[in-house]
């Protein structure tokens, strides 16, 4: 299903308030909407609601046989889904390119900034590792899910334990959570992505645009880092030319 | 929203085939424009509507086994307010009831509106409402308004009016 297309008198007027320095719902330039992260009752679930747009996150695990060019790495594997349930411009099928560009960006911001210790993973080196699954789901579609995602992907695994393992030779025993607690995965930093969102060929710059703002942009600007000050990816996408100073 | 005859709604002009626009309305499928249902309009002289246009217009056709279809003028050949519009101003969604509370003949949310400060308002029966005001700033703080206060009791909202007149953003 197609969504409802954006009318002349809406993209002026939205060009109009941002010359102005004013946002559709009275935000400043550099403002935020609310956060709010609830954790569900299995470890490793979390929704997040960024204003409007609300997006779930879940995190399992599994004993796999390794990759052959890693075999004391454990595997990491990030599925974001856009799910009809978040706009009706989402179809099922998930070739959009909307969608391989936010898992092709998660996939960069968490596997590739070595946030999660892969090497804790490996149980018997070369024969079984951990396969961490992340699935993130989209709910609600209110603009800006890229960053909703990062931040579920990243609370989901800090919140999720594994069960633990124990070894006796050649045989693994893995113990269920009630005979021995489950152990949280070890996590170097957390990597969020902040969205700058760019109008008039990159004279007017927004963070955190919602859906409206996002329809009339020139172009998007991605950057994840964690409080380290240390910048993990970034991902510029819309053709637009910036200055350093920008 | 499922379309009825003779119901005013705020249309978006998606395409221009031949003689006929197609318009979304936010049903389940496209209505189709003529472009001879304006007023004035012949076949030399066409009206001026582009792509991504807003119209107000009814529904002349509208029944579950056809494709709806609009007209821009009423039953004399006259406008009556109907037609394109919508040169810079903000248009919002709202739930069918508020639209059919403030299109209520003697309706109070209207009456409160009326003394906050002067507008334009185009209210179409598919939840979609078209506002202007003199500044940017006023016409933000309407559109949230009115989104706001679909779920407000009378006394809330009245409330609320009153705090946006004494602060006068």
């Amino acid at each position: 299903m197609k969504d409802t297309p954006l009318s002349n008198c809406e993209r002026d007027f939205l060009l109009k308030a941002i010359e102005e320095k004013k946002r559709l719902d009275g935000r400043q330039t550099y403002d935020y909407r609310k956060i709010k992260i609830t954790f569900g009752t299995d470890y490793g679930c979390c929704f997040v609601d960024l204003g409007q747009t609300r997006v779930m996150a879940q995190v399992s695990c599994e004993l796999v046989a390794p990759k052959e060019s890693r075999p004391n790495e454990g595997i990491m594997f990030f599925n974001l889904e856009l799910s009809p349930m978040a706009s009706p411009a989402f179809e099922q099928g998930r070739q959009s390119e909307l969608s391989v560009k936010l898992n092709r960006q998660l996939e960069r911001c968490l596997r590739n900034s070595k946030c999660i210790d892969t090497e804790s993973l490996c149980v018997v080196s070369g024969e079984k590792v951990w396969q961490i699954r992340v699935d993130v789901h989209t709910l609600n579609n209110d603009g800006n899910l890229m960053d909703a995602a990062s931040i579920a992907a990243i609370s989901a695994l800090c919140h999720f334990r594994r069960p633990d393992v124990g070894i006796q030779g050649e045989s693994v025993t893995v113990y269920s959570p009630e005979e021995r607690d489950p152990i949280p995965l070890s996590i170097y930093h957390m990597p969020i992505s902040v969205s700058f969102a760019f109008f008039q060929q990159g004279t007017y710059l927004l963070v955190d645009p919602c859906e409206r703002e996002e329809r009339v942009m020139d172009g998007l600007l991605m950057i994840a880092m964690n409080k380290h000050r240390e910048i993990c990816s970034i991902q510029s996408s819309g053709g637009i030319m910036l200055l350093k100073e920008q | 929203y499922v379309p009825a005859k003779g119901e005013t709604v705020i249309g978006i002009v998606t395409a221009k085939s031949g003689d006929v626009f197609k318009v979304d309305y936010g049903g389940s499928e496209q209505a189709s424009l003529s472009y001879l249902a304006f007023e004035g309009a012949t076949k030399r002289n066409r009206p001026n509507v582009q792509v991504g246009d807003l119209v107000f217009a009814q529904f002349v056709v509208a029944n579950k086994d056809m494709e709806p279809e609009l007209v821009c003028i009423d039953g004399s050949g006259r406008a009556n307010g109907m037609g394109v519009f919508g040169a810079a101003g903000l248009l919002i969604k709202v739930s069918l009831g508020l639209v059919r509370r403030l299109l209520a003949p003697h309706s109070d949310l209207r009456a409160d509106l009326e003394q906050l400060f002067p507008c334009e308002l185009v209210v179409g029966m598919n939840g979609r409402i078209w506002v202007r005001a003199a500044s940017v700033q006023q016409t933000l703080i309407l559109a949230n308004l009115l989104q706001s206060c679909d779920t407000m009791t009378a006394p809330q909202r009245q409330q609320l009016f009153r705090r946006i007149q004494l602060g006068a953003l």
